[in-house]
């Protein structure tokens, strides 16, 4: 296996709405991403992209995002319709294969283009399950009662991830909410979707995250401490919610283990978890102890931009392996209902 | 048997509020007064009209100022449509080209009338045929279509390097 | 497609913005066991498939989850079942069978040993919980969908 790392990151501000184009976003994050390597575009062997074209509402937006990229001359370039995170995965397997050394990964999305929690229901079975048009939050809600009534959760835990994630958000720029909430405020507040609460679930948000890769010796030559991906590995559950866990994530556990988490300690875990009760289950699932900091950029809780919130996490934990406040740090993302997938990542610095 | 249910309808309708961002507002706005505004690459200095996205898509640069093209340009590549489609509008068969305005480096497509499809050719100088002007919304759909001006074809030359 | 150009405004940034609605008629060819599911419900009847382990799923899997091989028993299941987690839609959506709040839950049918997503008109939060009976409540004019149950509907019965 060839040594991967990610060597720099960059990501948009998250806001809640904006006038600018997918296109538009994505400009100055891969500039920046670049500037931040001291790379310039040549330098980069594969561009691989994650998005949604159910999200801009028009079909093969994506393929416009490689006006972003100036692809000029031909780049090898793909995408998954996906979040980014998944693309990044595209991106290290594309380098095993020895095609290339170096890749720029990106997701991006305007959520706010339409109603994103009724967009999301076009991922569920469309012949017995969607028709019915379940959105995203109140699937969320049926899974969180569930851990509550089995005990597997309490609603004072998922008020204290709110409270840890909203204050961990205020000495992060780039998040949308923040806020200091007292335990008994977070659990007095209005129920948006019984049992969930407005700051059990995510801040949806338009947002750009971008990071690049790069093999072996490349990667200490263009970072001075690389964010080496030890372990990495998706894993992926039944589509069919009647037939599933409601309480444990088997394809988080699974994946955790088959990328080495337990080896050794975690210092930093950036959990791609969209509402509070779902970043428990996941701690649980991915072995997690106290010891471990959980979403230090306050988490998808405090911003969620679909299709780049997982690679924003992987950005983040990375972060603080190259800023040297960690050594080992744990990057997730997911994706469909009641986390229907998880992708895995251990880094580590050298 | 064949009472059986064998197909279902599973209507999908989403609502959208779509945004055409900043940098393409003068190139809207110059269609609401007839005119055609694209934008120039600071790095690569191509004109494009219509300034999609306003980026360059050669080097992924913003595009920077405001450049007014045509009315006028030079076909350069063109097809003749004759199978009819669902939703079809206009008689077949016509002509769908792509259109060289002149000072734009980006060729943009549209319908070509009132000649024959057979006379039809590469090099064929166009102008527009616009709408009424009341009828104007921010849209190339208040042009009709382009015809031909009746000059001499633009020199092979002239158009080569948009091929 | 509708909305458009006619139905633009401009953002304080100069942006134009206009809405747009995205439509598709979507049609779609059922299969062998999701046509027998359909057409037993539109007959108000439910049906499911019986698994390599025993188990019985609702509604039917064409393949068995664990050996992947094409099932072919059927089992008859009621259409009466049990709450087991619930949430609350206080805003109903376009496309919902009911358009005043409503629950949405999984249900244990009686008989089938996987669970049902659907809705329930319990009339408030407060009027549900989980272990509660359910009855299906049959559409006067089905079509052969899902949507042949219009809803389920709390019956009385103590929650087991």
């Amino acid at each position: 296996m060839r040594e991967v790392a990610i060597i720099a990151s960059a990501q948009a501000d998250n806001t809640a709405t904006t006038t600018s184009t997918p296109v538009e976003m994505l400009i100055p994050v891969i500039q920046q991403v670049l500037a931040n390597a001291s790379m310039t575009k040549t330098d980069i062997g594969f561009w691989c992209h994650g998005s949604c074209d159910y999200m801009t509402g028009q079909p093969f937006s994506f393929v416009s995002a490689v006006d972003a990229l100036g692809a000029w001359p031909p780049i090898i370039e793909s995408h998954v319709e996906a979040d980014g995170a998944f693309a990044l995965y595209e991106a290290w397997l594309k380098i095993q294969t020895g095609e290339i050394d170096t890749a720029l990964v990106f997701g991006n999305g305007r959520s706010s283009s339409g109603d994103i929690n009724r967009i999301l229901t076009l991922q569920l079975d469309p012949y017995v399950v969607g028709p019915l048009w379940p959105d995203d939050r109140s699937i969320a809600a049926m899974q969180a009662r569930a851990c509550l009534e089995s005990g597997v959760v309490t609603e004072r835990a998922m008020a204290e991830v709110a409270q840890r994630n909203h204050r961990n958000a205020l000495t992060n720029p780039k998040a949308l909410r923040r806020g200091d909430h007292s335990i008994e405020a977070l659990m007095a507040a209005q129920l948006v979707a019984d049992p969930l609460r407005e700051l059990d679930c995510p801040a949806h948000a338009d947002g750009v995250t971008a990071v690049i890769i790069a093999a072996g010796d490349r990667a200490r030559g263009l970072a001075a401490r690389p964010a080496w991906i030890r372990g990495i590995d998706h894993r992926i559950e039944s589509q069919n919610l009647g037939n599933r866990s409601m309480t444990t994530l088997p394809s988080a556990a699974l994946a955790a283990h088959k990328a080495g988490v337990a080896n050794d300690k975690i210092d930093v875990a950036e959990l791609h978890a969209p509402y509070t009760h779902q970043e428990l289950l996941l701690t649980s699932a991915l072995g997690l102890s106290e010891a471990t900091t959980i979403n230090p950029s306050g988490g998808a809780l405090c911003a969620n931009p679909m299709m780049s919130a997982g690679l924003a996490r992987f950005a983040e934990a990375a972060t603080r392996i190259m800023n040297g406040t960690a050594d080992r740090a744990l990057g997730h993302a997911s994706s469909g209902p009641w986390m229907q997938q998880n992708l895995v990542c251990v880094l580590e610095g050298e | 048997m064949s009472d059986d249910v064998l197909r279902i309808r599973t209507p999908i309708s989403i609502k959208y509020q779509y945004s055409a961002g900043p940098r393409v507002s003068s190139h809207l706005l110059g269609l609401m007064d007839g005119r055609f505004v694209g934008k120039r690459c600071p790095v690569c200095e191509l004109v494009y009209m219509p300034p999609r996205n306003g980026t360059c898509a050669k080097c992924g640069a913003l595009l920077g100022e405001d450049v007014e093209v045509g009315q006028r340009g030079t076909i350069t590549t063109f097809c003749v449509v004759n199978v009819p489609f669902l939703g079809q509008t206009i008689k077949i068969p016509y002509v769908s080209a792509t259109i060289l305005l002149d000072g734009a480096d980006m060729g943009m497509q549209h319908l070509i009338q009132e000649v024959d499809a057979a006379d039809v050719r590469m090099g064929m100088r166009v102008e527009p045929v616009w709408r009424p002007r009341e009828e104007w919304q921010p849209s190339l759909e208040n042009v009709l279509h382009f015809r031909p001006t009746g000059e001499p074809d633009a020199p092979f030359e002239s158009y080569a390097g948009h091929l | 497609m509708s909305g458009g150009t006619s139905e633009y405004s401009i953002a304080a940034d100069g942006s134009f913005t206009a809405p747009l609605e995205l439509s598709y008629p979507y049609k779609r060819t059922v299969g062998p066991i999701l046509s027998r599911f359909l057409t037993s419900l539109r007959d108000q009847r439910v049906e499911g498939t019986k698994g390599s382990d025993g188990r019985v799923h609702v509604p039917p899997a064409e393949f068995d989850p664990v050996t992947g091989e094409h099932l072919t028993e059927w089992v008859d299941v009621a259409s009466t079942g049990t709450i087991v987690t619930w949430s609350w839609q206080p805003a109903p959506v376009e496309g919902n069978t009911l358009q005043h709040p409503f629950a949405w839950a999984l249900i244990s049918l009686d008989g089938a040993d996987t669970n049902l997503l659907h809705a329930v008109d319990a009339g408030s939060a407060d009027a549900i919980k989980t272990g509660m009976r359910v009855t299906a409540r049959w559409a006067a004019e089905p079509s052969g969908s899902i949507s042949d149950i219009v809803c389920f509907d709390l019956t009385s019965g103590s929650p087991t």
